[in-house]
């Protein structure tokens, strides 16, 4: 590939829609991990996950953008909203939603971002992705490889969903004897 | 496109993944940041794969496999937390401290232990 024919000062709209989406998506992701009222943060992390998937479009990676679209906006955001209310947690601001070792942890977060960043683009900084030509992963090139190489462990981590979801009824079935003492544990309080 | 566009994206959104597992209380917000950190990698694995034209797509296809252990996990892990809210009534991973070490915890009863000590007498006969 030619490195005259790029170059940083004149970005392609490819490149200047992924900033876009990316500063966005960037942003959401900050205000996630970092707003006090806990719905909003599973809000927020809706943004987040529907900037990647755009992402994943510009990248031209269909198919996994509607994968991420359906699995993480349809299901893991309703699942999180459904555990926040099942816990009770907070409809308002709740002052205690980062812990102590906030310093720490912003600490650790910065030094691991400027580490991993410096790394990054001093050792891609003379690499572009060639976007043309027909996409990548589309849903005809996704079935082919999917199926062709990959059936073994497809077929696998189907085992491995039908396992965790046994395992999720197991763990938040209210087990008879449980119920029982812990009715008497009330009556006795 | 350049490459260091989705790589320095793919390494902050993990840098904030890393900071909301650090610094969040509420278990629910931890596994919303572990959420991002695999979403982080995600990103990464669908640039590489990309950018390297793999004939096996082995990137695209791990990304699937990631984002449906994702779902797995994070099933099992709103399970976990909604079982230690129910016998501990709270998902505030800072006070369950019953297995930590420390002075101020003879015997793993801690000073917060009394409230939840019944829930736990009924899950230990259970």
């Amino acid at each position: 590939m030619s490195l005259a024919a790029h170059g940083f000062l004149s970005p392609s709209g490819v490149e200047i829609a992924f900033l876009l989406v990316g500063l966005v998506t960037f942003g959401a992701a900050l205000v996630t991990v970092t707003t006090k009222q806990l719905v909003h943060a599973a809000l927020w992390l809706v943004v987040t996950l529907g900037g990647l998937a755009v992402e994943y479009l510009l990248l031209t990676a269909e198919f996994i953008a509607w994968v991420q679209v359906l699995i993480y906006l349809g299901s893991v955001v309703v699942l999180l909203l459904f555990g926040l209310m099942l816990t009770k947690a907070p409809v308002g601001r709740s002052p205690d939603a980062d812990s102590g070792n906030r310093p720490v942890a912003l600490a650790v977060a910065v030094a691991a971002a400027v580490s991993l960043v410096w790394v990054v683009v001093d050792a891609f900084r003379t690499t572009w992705i060639d976007l043309d030509g027909p996409a990548q992963g589309s849903t005809e090139v996704t079935g082919h490889f999917l199926f062709r190489n990959w059936v073994l462990p497809f077929e696998a981590l189907s085992v491995l969903l039908l396992a965790a979801l046994v395992g999720a009824i197991v763990l938040s079935r209210k087990r008879a004897t449980a119920t029982r003492n812990s009715r008497s544990g009330k009556e006795q309080r | 496109m350049h490459l260091a566009y989705p790589a320095v994206l793919a390494a902050l959104l993990f840098c904030t993944g890393l900071y909301g597992v650090l610094a969040r209380r509420n278990a629910i917000l931890v596994l919303m940041s572990v959420e991002l950190m695999l979403n982080a990698v995600n990103l990464n694995l669908v640039a590489f794969d990309v950018w390297l034209r793999d004939t096996l797509h082995a990137g695209q296809a791990l990304t699937l496999f990631v984002i449906a252990i994702a779902a797995a996990e994070i099933g099992i892990g709103l399970a976990i937390v909604l079982m230690v809210y129910r016998n501990r009534g709270t998902s505030d991973i800072d006070r369950l401290r019953d297995t930590a070490e420390g002075a101020d915890t003879p015997g793993g009863a801690g000073p917060d232990a009394t409230g939840a000590a019944p829930a736990q007498k009924a899950e230990a006969t259970a």
